[in-house]
């Protein structure tokens, strides 16, 4: 069996001796199965990963006199749910509302928006389209964090300081740019007979649109939504400056104050570490794969 | 109406559409009109607005005068500014060297269709649900030198006083920021190495090539446009990794770890100068978009909207 191989193989490759080029490939798939520095490598990195978040939790579930009695690597002896009391006392049901308020009110309208304008700019034609894809594609290169300073101005201006809307806008206009950039490359995907025969059908373009460019073009919607909405929850700039008020405070903030407040409680601290990042751990167990996907949106083309 | 539309396209070619097609396209324009708004109001107007500031002094609070050039002949004259930006380009540096490898070697990796790789990799990824403030926050506890890692391990070098030392404060800056970020640049190159044809390792192992030279052969130029975006988003990203060390460090210990972002947000919002804090704010911009542009030239013009990504 092996000749017969080795044999075409010579014919198709010129100048590889047929015998060694078969003897070296039992070599290197062998080698492929117990690729040792490799797997050695893939552990090492698991522990830089795990040991810390293994910490995080079991030192939330630890009373204070474990904390600094036990070895800080041990399971916690008697383990205790008060640290997640202590937090949720501690208004973190209003921080999470807040932070779901967000990130909703900031994702579903960016998306929204995108959406119709993606579809206008593949499916439209005119000077006006080009210049606005154009705005859209120079936005990609503007840095959030550089314009704080006057959207901090405007949003006073607009009395709009210390709301959940100030945070909402500006997260809208910054989702723009690569939601329009994604979702319009998946519509142009979108073979175009599919928009003819609905053409033919009569239907208007806004018919189309949210009959046809909609559902076709959903997986990539999730996507974006999942991109964004991450962006969104762990955002810690824009509240850090636009709002004010304990009530208001989301997440990232409300974890930071907390251990401003707790720093002497490190179970606690901790415990509200854990807390923040449930939702989105959930998120993970349930849906994986689009999780990822979200993620890096587009980046691994 | 319909019957005249539907015949001209199909007999016709593809460019050439009947004058009623071409209205109806140009109607479109108005779907754009919210996202333009949006944009417009909150995009547009506030980077205009950072130039205009920079000329200005403000407290934040009270009313906003003219300044001329006095903000940039101050912040241009202040050590400082050199020593914001020479940290934000050493940590950009660093940051690049220390996550491209590892995170180029664990996408490879964990590309690999061994089961516990698939198993290794749902574990890689947890940092990414993790805010920068959580992280930071986490690292905060994990080093105190009694009850955190170095007494869990029993590794004494590791007792540091991490956050009181300049140059330590440094290197764990740059250290979390990899712990935060490997795991997204790993899913990047996953994606990549992933769509590599498998015909060329085939091809390479009848050759007789082994793991090390298939992986210099084959892998790496393969990723050529992959390490390309995975870069710019690195090192473009580093221009804003605000949250993470202003949680950590607070930009300390003394300016240790401040870095442009931080400096433009303690200026601006601590020390209540608006006008020095908005030059920041302009050269913020600025770096950023000649990084973009080289990071750019560098990748060719075809894949241009895959580098400007996340910017």
């Amino acid at each position: 069996m092996s000749t017969v191989l080795s044999n075409s193989t010579e014919e198709a490759r010129v100048g590889s001796p047929a015998n060694i080029a078969a003897a070296k490939r039992g070599v290197g798939s062998r080698l492929r199965q117990f690729n040792v520095p490799a797997g050695l490598g893939g552990w090492i990195w698991l522990a830089i990963i795990i040991i810390p978040v293994y910490y995080v939790v079991i030192t939330s579930l630890k009373t204070q006199e474990g904390y600094f009695g036990q070895n800080p690597l041990a399971l916690p002896t008697s383990p205790t749910l008060e640290n997640y009391q202590l937090v949720l006392e501690a208004d973190f049901a209003t921080y999470f509302m807040n932070s779901s308020i967000v990130t909703i009110g900031s994702v579903v309208p960016a998306v929204l928006v995108s959406f119709m304008a993606s579809f206008a700019i593949v499916r439209g034609s005119g000077r006006f389209l080009k210049l606005v894809n154009g705005l859209f594609l120079m936005g990609l290169a503007i840095p959030l964090q550089a314009t704080i300073i006057p959207i901090y101005l405007m949003i006073i201006r607009l009395n709009l300081y210390d709301s959940l809307l100030a945070l909402m806008l500006p997260s809208v206009a910054f989702a723009i740019p690569l939601t329009v950039l994604i979702l319009s490359n998946f519509i142009r995907d979108v073979p175009n007979e599919l928009f003819e025969s609905m053409r033919l059908d009569g239907c208007s373009e806004w018919q189309i649109m949210w009959r046809l460019a909609l559902p076709l073009t959903r997986p990539a919607i999730v996507t974006v939504a999942i991109y964004n909405g991450l962006h969104v929850w762990n955002g810690f700039l824009l509240p850090l400056v636009l709002t004010q008020s304990p009530v208001l405070r989301v997440l990232p903030l409300g974890l930071w104050t907390f251990q401003g407040e707790y720093s002497v409680n490190i179970p606690a601290v901790l415990a509200s570490v854990v807390l923040s990042t449930l939702p989105i751990l959930v998120l993970y167990v349930v849906g994986r794969r689009q999780l990822l996907s979200g993620l890096t949106a587009g980046f691994s083309k | 109406m319909s019957n005249a539309v539907s015949t001209a396209p199909t007999t016709a070619a593809a460019r050439t559409e009947s004058e009623q097609t071409g209205k109806r396209r140009a109607a479109l324009a108005w779907l754009t009109l919210p996202a333009l708004f949006f944009f417009l109001v909150f995009a547009v107007v506030p980077l205009a607005g950072v130039f205009i500031l920079s000329f200005t002094s403000w407290d934040g609070i009270g009313a906003i005068g003219a300044a001329g050039l006095g903000n940039w002949f101050s912040v241009l004259a202040d050590p400082g500014l050199y020593n914001a930006l020479g940290l934000t380009f050493l940590i950009m540096a660093a940051s690049w060297l220390v996550q491209t490898p590892i995170s180029l070697l664990l996408g490879v990796f964990t590309a690999g269709s061994q089961r516990y790789r698939a198993a290794l990799a749902v574990l890689y990824f947890l940092p990414l649900l993790l805010s920068s403030a959580a992280v930071a926050i986490a690292f905060k506890a994990l080093l105190d030198p009694n009850f955190g890692l170095a007494t869990g391990l029993g590794l004494p070098f590791l007792a540091q006083d991490w956050l009181g030392v300049p140059h330590l404060a440094l290197g764990l800056a740059i250290f979390v920021i990899a712990w935060q970020f490997v795991p997204f640049h790993t899913l990047i190159y996953q994606g990549g190495v992933r769509q590599i044809p498998k015909s060329l390792y085939e091809a390479a192992e009848i050759d007789g090539a082994g793991t090390i030279k298939q992986f210099f052969h084959i892998t790496l130029p393969q990723l050529k446009y992959t390490i390309i975006t995975s870069s710019t988003l690195m090192v473009v990203g580093s221009l804003t990794y605000f949250d993470l060390i202003f949680v950590l460090t607070g930009g300390g210990p003394g300016n240790s770890t401040r870095i442009l972002a931080l400096d433009m947000y303690l200026r601006g919002f601590r020390a209540n100068l608006m006008g020095p804090a908005s030059v920041i704010a302009v050269i913020l911009v600025l770096i950023g978009l000649a990084l973009a542009l080289f990071l750019q030239r560098l990748g060719g013009k075809d894949k241009q909207g895959s580098q400007l990504e996340g910017l």
